[in-house]
């Protein structure tokens, strides 16, 4: 598998952060490679495992185990909705709805991490409930990509969607 | 610590920052003694902000002057407990004050090699914390020879990607050295014994790391009088639910009671609704019913002991007091319920979080807290058996105290303490007498089959 230049600087970079342990990197550099590339696929657990001495079963349980990686590509647009208490209380699974219609995504029961992502057809957007973002206080809070935005009532959803094209 | 949070005129970067007397305190604390830094923090009262309330001077205290092994110190900014969200404030909007507390510490602690441990999920946060580490770098608070003390510290960010348990201390270090986040018994692996890469390593929580600057400024002493015995300093408090006003609030501890908090400072209840349970520190912590009463401990004038009792409204908000009344003051996160809410459903929602983010090693949390799970789902789908409550009780029984970690009193205490307190809303959901038959997804050989359609 062949590293974007790019890509694989800043992987080289943060490695230099963890000095005593190699190991400590596979974290960091998985982070860089679902950015840079998407998702983290097969081949880039083997080459994540060749790169830092690492058999590949020690990379494939962290992708397994920590629920933010994804091993198939999202839409171009990713929506995190929080479904822990004080946002459920205020309307976080209304707002789920609300958002697979706009979005026209399938609403089907979450699968949960490892399940298949739900995905509108066009491929456009992609969403997943996730647990407590820390944000209660303004809840219903939801993730864009990397915007938070909060207190989301649930008739706001297309709103949000429309300033992701 | 939230003096600066949503100021007017105030950005994160280090011009502001140090515009408003900013690593003042570091100057300060590299002309102390190490030994003196930290007796300051010790004298100071200062318990552990991030959910268990840990003195921090003891917690300090453990790692010896000569240590041969490196030290290090990790910051706990993995902000997961569902009701928590003061340390997102600081990270995004004062992270200077958390990288002085931090080297502040690593000076006092005689550690060159620190990590903040981000969430994933504050993917902003942790450029913004970068910026600032590069920031000090230019300044020279940070790298080699820090303002010519010839002390040399690097801190770098690492991010976590979604797990609850890495807010686990020992989780945490796991999660650090390249590992499933599975926390490990302690004794032994005390991290401030064999912590990262089995050298001794302090884990704080971002809030209580933030404290230590101020303590430096003002001294320990002084510290030690704001709030109350063996609960000092402030905390921020976060208050959540079904309040008008819902937010967070630095407070002296104690300086609150519940009924302040809620009536005063949130607006109160929402029009024409009455409260019905509160959850004082996090969704770990045990619910508090509105109405009950509850006996504890009074200091009379002449020295003895009395007892009285109060309602939810006049439980002063610090550690010992939500301790004393069976909850506790946890992560400061507080969730409050009104009347229009089923705790069935409520324990339910709490319940999916613990099952989904169990580790998984522990045998009674792992298969605990999924079983739990189903049965507040069956009973919320209308299935509920006369068992369920007693076997509720049961499973969670055996669930807390059983385990490596706390995680496992964290997802027992809810389901002990709905199931306890409001025993007439879960026993009128479990009336039948058997369970019915299962949805038909579930039929074992219709399962078989989808399995061999897929493979």
């Amino acid at each position: 598998m062949e590293m974007p230049r790019e890509l694989l600087a800043k992987i080289d970079e943060a490695i230099t952060h963890y000095p005593a342990s190699k190991r400590s990197a596979v974290l960091p550099v998985l982070h860089l490679i679902q950015e840079g590339l998407g998702f983290v696929s097969d081949e880039a657990v083997e080459w994540t495992a060749a790169k830092l001495e690492l058999q590949p079963i020690n990379v494939l349980e962290l992708v397994t185990f920590y629920p933010m990686f994804r091993r198939e590509p999202a839409g171009v647009h990713h929506i995190r909705v929080c479904r822990t208490l004080s946002c459920a209380m205020a309307g976080g699974y209304q707002l789920m709805n609300s958002f697979c219609r706009a979005a026209r995504i399938e609403n089907h029961a979450h699968g949960g991490h490892g399940a298949a992502i739900q995905k509108s057809k066009d491929g456009k957007y992609s969403i997943e409930f996730v647990e407590c973002l820390a944000s209660c206080g303004t809840a219903p809070v939801c993730m864009v990509n990397d915007d938070l935005h909060e207190k989301v009532a649930p008739e706001a959803a297309p709103a949000i969607l429309q300033k992701y094209t | 610590m939230f003096q600066n949070v949503d100021r007017e005129g105030w950005s994160e970067d280090i011009g502001c920052y140090m515009e408003n007397g900013g690593y003042e305190e570091l100057r300060k604390a590299l002309t102390m003694e190490r030994t003196a830094i930290v007796n300051e923090v010790k004298a100071s009262g200062l318990r552990g902000r991030g959910g268990a309330g840990f003195p921090c001077g003891v917690k300090w205290g453990f790692i010896k002057l000569d240590e041969p092994k490196p030290v290090y110190l990790i910051c706990n900014a993995d902000e997961s407990e569902p009701g928590t969200f003061k340390d997102r404030y600081i990270l995004h909007q004062d992270p200077h004050q958390l990288l002085e507390g931090m080297i502040i510490s690593s000076f006092a602690l005689g550690v060159h090699l620190a990590y903040i441990y981000i969430r994933g999920e504050f993917p902003t946060g942790a450029k913004i914390l970068e910026t600032a580490i590069a920031e000090a770098r230019a300044k020279n608070f940070l790298g080699k020879n820090i303002l010519g003390s010839g002390f040399d510290l690097e801190i770098y960010v690492h991010r976590g990607a979604g797990a609850y348990i890495c807010g686990e201390e020992t989780g945490l270090i796991e999660s650090l050295e390249g590992k499933r986040a599975y926390p490990r018994i302690k004794p032994p692996y005390f991290p401030a014994v064999l912590g990262l890469y089995q050298c001794p390593t302090i884990v704080n929580n971002v809030e209580t790391l933030c404290n230590i600057k101020h303590i430096v400024r003002m001294g320990g002493a002084e510290y030690a009088k704001i709030g109350k015995p063996n609960n000092t300093g402030t905390r921020v408090l976060c208050v959540s639910g079904d309040v008008r006003e819902p937010g967070y609030f630095e407070l002296e501890v104690g300086a609150v009671t519940m009924g302040e908090l809620i009536y005063d400072l949130c607006g109160g209840m929402k029009p024409g609704r009455k409260l019905k349970a509160v959850i004082p520190g996090g969704s770990s912590a045990k619910v508090l019913r509105a109405g009950e009463k509850y006996k504890i401990k009074t200091k009379q004038p002449d020295g003895s002991t009395g007892e009285k009792e109060i309602g939810i409204e006049d439980i002063v908000m610090d550690f010992d007091s939500l301790a004393a009344v069976g909850s506790m003051a946890g992560s400061g996160g507080v969730i409050v319920m009104d009347d229009s809410r089923d705790m069935l459903w409520t324990l339910n929602n709490i319940n999916e979080f613990y099952a989904h983010e169990s580790c998984g090693q522990c045998t009674p949390c792992r298969e605990g807290s999924l079983w739990m799970k189903k049965i507040t789902e069956r009973m919320l789908l209308g299935g509920g058996v006369e068992r369920d409550p007693a076997v509720l009780k049961n499973v969670a029984d055996n669930i807390a105290g059983r385990t490596i970690c706390a995680f496992g009193e964290a997802c027992a205490w809810p389901t002990q303490s709905f199931v306890a307190k409001f025993k007439e809303e879960f026993d009128s959901r479990a009336g039948k007498p058997v369970p019915p038959p299962m949805p038909p997804e579930y039929l074992p050989e219709e399962l078989i089959g989808k399995e061999e359609a897929h493979a």
